[in-house]
């Protein structure tokens, strides 16, 4: 595969959220709002770009049976430097997503590009392939984000346009499947052509 | 190709990942807790300036209790108190800051950390009109407690409960005021 592909296949053919489905805990909770849908997208991009770096340039020294507790243990230090940098630059962002920095250790989306690419290729090839999931990542978490809040507060990244509230449902958690389900349904019929 | 797996490798590297892991961390955290520690006070003197008049100095940080709870309180010369009050909202705790004033009349209040219904409860922190109901209260002439139970703070709409919590969290804040400047 090409470097400019590797990037690219994030968006469309590897898409983490509509095509390979990983990672819907963040996804479905943090999207409340275009901005935050963005800056979550931002920070598990900044992990798995990290993590797929250091991964591929140890996996050949780690014995098999002990990947995964490796993995876990190099992808961890990566969120908690995360969350220990956000706490202390930027403390209004890391008050709204909270609880979803940690449990970034968690996503699947960074543990299964580790598995699946990072351990089997060269650092370059694992660092464009962290940049295309986590972009194709934050966009589609932006994009849902910019949804909801439309729907579900009248406004787009804070600035609104309708007064008074949106549809309340589309803030909680029914909303958010009811939108990655069309989305979903939206993405794979464009895809197809 | 991946080492052997033999229990000298597998311990090996195991704690060697660790071990530079944890390097890391410590090195990290040694950078952050200066500007962490900045960060949350400049945080907490923000949310007193907007609950108390304009004061000078650095206020510090005082604990009092009352009915069993421990209440965090500023003391600011001039100004007033500025007491942070924690109930039971509906989806979890609810922190208020209010400030009282010399004249025992509440000055504002603010939100320090809800985990409220986004989009019911969750307008505790931002809707206006809500939150601005409190300045300027005299208890002496309103009640703490919303219409329905026969106060008179008006809810938000459907969000009766955070409401209620909020309007509790202010009168607690109000008991340990009274209790504050009964022991001076």
């Amino acid at each position: 595969m090409s470097k400019l592909g590797l990037v690219t296949k994030g968006f469309l053919k590897e898409n983490p959220t509509f095509v390979l489905v990983l990672g819907l805990c963040p996804t479905l909770a943090t999207t409340t709002s275009a901005m935050n849908g963005l800056e979550m997208g931002i920070a598990t991009m900044f992990v798995l770009i990290l993590s797929n770096i250091v991964i591929s340039l140890i996996s050949p020294a780690v014995p098999d049976k002990v990947h995964i507790p490796v993995y876990i243990v190099v992808i961890a230090t990566f969120v908690t430097v995360l969350q220990m940098l956000m706490q202390a630059y930027v403390p209004d962002v890391y008050e709204t997503l909270g609880l979803f920095i940690p449990l970034i250790v968690v996503n699947c989306i960074v543990l299964g590009r580790a598995e699946a690419f990072a351990s089997k290729n060269t650092a370059l090839d694992s660092a464009l392939d962290g940049i295309g999931i986590g972009l194709g990542f934050t966009v589609t978490l932006t994009v849902i984000g910019i949804v909801r809040e439309i729907l579900g507060s009248g406004s787009v990244f804070g600035w609104k346009f309708i007064s008074g509230d949106g549809i309340l449902a589309f803030v909680m958690a029914p909303g958010a499947f009811i939108v990655l389900g069309y989305l979903m349904v939206l993405f794979n019929k464009l895809a197809k052509r | 190709m991946a080492a052997k797996s033999n229990l000298k490798n597998m311990a090996l590297s195991l704690t060697l990942v660790c071990l530079v892991c944890s390097a890391i961390l410590g090195i990290v955290y040694a950078f952050t807790a200066e500007p962490v520690r900045k960060a949350e006070l400049a945080k907490t003197n923000a949310s007193i300036a907007r609950v108390l008049p304009a004061f000078e100095g650095v206020p510090t940080q005082q604990m009092t209790s009352w009915k069993g709870a421990d209440y965090p309180y500023y003391s600011v010369e001039g100004a007033g108190y500025a007491i942070i009050s924690r109930v039971n909202g509906f989806g979890g705790p609810l922190t208020l800051m209010v400030g009282i004033g010399e004249d025992g009349l509440i000055v504002n209040t603010v939100v320090l950390s809800h985990a409220e219904t986004p989009g019911l409860g969750a307008k505790c922190a931002s809707d206006a009109s809500f939150i601005d109901q409190f300045k300027g209260w005299n208890t002496a002439e309103k009640r703490l407690a919303v219409v329905k139970d026969g106060g008179d703070v008006d809810a938000i709409t459907a969000s009766t409960i955070t409401s209620r919590a909020y309007a509790l969290a202010v009168a607690n804040a109000y008991e340990v005021y009274k209790q504050l400047k009964g022991d001076e």
